[in-house]
């Protein structure tokens, strides 16, 4: 056995969203620490919700996390029209799926490229991939402008949507704007076919360690994002307001941070979870591309996440041609354009309740709770994140893996590390909700 | 060759959107690449850079002493300092939580171990260190960034302008919010925004902070003809500028 002692502390891991530490000890051949710290200040989002209408809680949540702004709006939007019984109308969920996918398509194609991309080229960040990768730079950005660009037309902007409010939308497209979604859609298919040839020829690191995979689940053939149940690679299926029974958030009493656990000590959400519980249900196209990645459910080597973004940017672009096309042909119905604010002219009846959301935002599972008064007020509410839903599952992949690779250099390990967080794509300032910040004084 | 000026951007309380909003600037990015030496940015580069910067923009509200410490020591080495977004110009959305007592707002979201998760009242960057250059919103208007960018680099001063977002939405040729049954900020809130929200069918609320002089008289008869409460909007003013209060103690 390997008898040497390694400390590894990387403060404020770059190339994320948020603000996180790595610390591992390792004493004598002996995994003594190895946790995820997460050091972004307290923003205290649900205090804050505390006392406001219910019709303001989509523009308010929406501000944690600038990268899945759309995630938040719709999580928000899902839990306050069941605590109101608003039930949205067919062309409204379309519109809403199709948002949900430009999120996932922008998201994913910001970490695949700009997060990930530099450690598989081993540089530091892609500013040094403008003179030896300029084209893939230029194809990055541009992928992730016309994304944006759709996400302007549908919703005002991709940052903080202004369009998608409880009941509806507050701008519907006209004619002319689908032929403009569409046609810049379409025009992004040789990029994104550039994007897996591209992944095609890179390589990942090997580490596997069997884990339950949590998401949602649904009975039709849609692959599932913006509405089903819960379940789990472990079998677990359950309606989405016993979510409580799902995350099980406990305190370790190693570090104060607030973990999530299932069938087993940790389990993980996102894009490696949705093709795990989901792979059959992708579109053709994805799954062509799963073939050339060799990707196969269930796979449970965490550092593929980025190949199941891969997977899955490839089918929201595809699904969201269909659901613009399906639009176009059943026509816009404009009388469905709606104006609620703060629901001054009551257009809305409202009644007490309690209701929540659960969608697949791009790094997994959000939920969003909320318990209104009889005027709307919120009186609680509660978000728990998918990154939250990580945390323990990151620690227990470098504790398994940190041994592993004990014979390699210090910066090798702190690197697999970085890369292995990085996989998962956390989003730390989205930490409504965490508890930990522990520093290790060594 | 003339050397190319230092920039970096720091995040402090936020969502990290504003950040966003630059990666978002598509092949715009490489002309302002082209002119300035990207020192650090966090979110998308593993670089760090410890010397002297010509622009410091920061994203973020200071809500920790921690906090207030960075800044310090980022303002000590920048020449010039940007304040990005409102969580950085007004304090935005994390100033609602000044409107409770701390402790109280700790224990609803920490439970019994809230003392491990210090904070302090949320506050702007200028509330904490002299700011240069101002660019409002949540998220920031990319061209509005552009411009004070422009500015900051050529060293000359960049106004923000001091009148309502109405003025803006009449030129865009929005129907009034009010004339539609609803409330809305744009009276009150500066404009820079091109009036953004309103454009897309929704609502003003006043994420670019509050003109300097607002026409009370003027806001007072609108309330009063449309018959809706100022506390009503107060409630809403509170949504982003809460940390104006701090402004008015000073």
């Amino acid at each position: 056995m390997n008898k040497r002692s390694v400390h590894i502390h990387v403060e404020y891991l770059p190339r994320v969203e948020g603000h996180g530490n790595i610390v591992v000890d390792v004493k004598e051949g002996k995994l003594d620490t190895c946790r995820l710290d997460v050091v972004e200040s307290p923003r205290f989002f649900e205090g804050m919700l505390r006392g406001r209408s219910v019709f303001e809680a989509q523009h308010i949540t929406s501000r944690i996390c600038g990268i899945c702004a759309c995630g938040h709006s719709l999580a928000s939007i899902q839990a306050a029209e069941q605590a109101l019984g608003v039930t949205p109308s067919a062309q409204t969920l379309q519109l809403r799926k199709l948002l949900l996918h430009l999120e996932i398509l922008d998201s994913h194609i910001l970490h695949i490229y700009f997060l990930v991309a530099p450690d598989l080229l081993g540089v530091e960040s892609f500013l040094p991939l403008i003179d030896t990768h300029n084209k893939i730079v230029r194809r990055a950005l541009r992928l992730k402008k016309t994304c944006n660009d759709v996400c302007d037309i549908l919703a005002g902007r991709h940052v903080h949507p202004i369009a998608a409010t409880v009941g509806g939308f507050t701008k519907l497209p006209g004619e002319r704007d689908m032929d403009t979604m569409l046609h810049m859609l379409s025009g992004m298919r040789s990029d994104m076919d550039a994007t897996v040839e591209f992944f095609t020829t890179l390589n990942f690191p090997e580490f596997e360690r069997d884990t339950e995979y949590v998401g949602l689940v649904n009975e039709d053939g849609e692959y599932p994002l913006l509405m089903g149940d819960l379940g789990s690679t472990d079998g677990v299926r359950m309606t989405r307001t016993d979510y409580r029974k799902v995350t099980n958030e406990f305190t370790m009493p190693h570090s104060s941070a607030k973990h999530t656990r299932l069938s087993r000590e940790s389990y993980a959400v996102g894009a490696l979870a949705r093709f795990n519980l989901n792979s059959d249900k992708l579109h053709l196209k994805a799954k062509e591309v799963a073939r050339v990645l060799g990707m196969k459910p269930k796979c449970i080597n965490p550092y593929l996440n980025t190949s199941a973004q891969l997977i899955e940017s490839v089918h929201c672009l595809e699904d969201a041609i269909s659901l613009i096309e399906g639009l176009r042909d059943t026509g816009i119905k404009h009388e469905e354009k709606i104006l609620v604010a703060l629901n001054e002219q009551s257009g809305i009846s409202v009644r007490g309740g309690s209701g929540v959301g659960a969608i697949e935002v791009p790094r997994g599972l959000l939920f969003h709770n909320y318990e209104i008064d009889e005027k709307g007020i919120i009186v609680n509410a509660n978000c728990i994140i998918p990154t939250n839903q990580n945390l323990g599952n990151i620690e227990h992949d470098m504790e398994k893996l940190v041994p592993e690779i004990l014979d390699r250099k210090d910066e090798e390990i702190t690197h697999m590390l970085e890369m292995l967080v990085r996989a998962y794509d956390p989003c730390i300032s989205c930490s409504t909700h965490f508890l930990n910040v522990a520093f290790v004084n060594r | 060759m003339i050397k190319k000026p230092s920039v970096a951007f720091f995040d402090f309380t936020c969502c990290e959107g504003c950040q966003l909003q630059v990666v978002n600037l598509g092949e715009t990015l490489f002309d302002i690449l082209g002119i300035i030496d990207l020192k650090e940015f966090r979110e998308v580069m593993s670089e760090k850079w410890d010397g002297e910067l010509d622009i410091a923009i920061v994203e973020g509200s200071i809500t920790d002493l921690h906090a207030e410490q960075r800044i310090r020591r980022i303002r000590e080495r920048a020449k010039v300092m940007v304040a990005y977004g409102s969580c950085a110009t007004i304090g935005g959305v994390n100033g609602m939580k000044n409107a409770f007592p701390l402790s109280d707002i700790q224990q609803y979201v920490y439970g019994a171990d809230y003392r491990f998760f210090p904070t302090e009242k949320t506050r702007a960057v200028h509330q904490v260190v002299k700011v240069d250059y101002f660019v409002h919103g949540c998220p920031v208007y990319p061209p509005e960034f552009l411009t004070v960018l422009r500015t900051a680099l050529q060293g000359v001063s960049c106004t923000v302008p001091d009148y309502p977002v109405c003025v803006e939405c009449k030129l865009n040729e929005n129907v009034c919010m009010y004339d539609r049954g609803v409330s809305c900020l744009g009276p009150v809130t500066r404009a820079g925004c091109n009036s953004w929200c309103i454009n897309n069918g929704n609502i003003c609320y006043g994420c670019r902070g509050m003109v300097s002089n607002p026409n009370e008289g003027g806001t007072k008869a609108v309330l009063e003809k449309y018959h809706v409460s100022l506390n009503l909007i107060i409630n809403k003013m509170n949504m982003y500028n809460t940390c104006r209060e701090m402004d008015r103690n000073e």
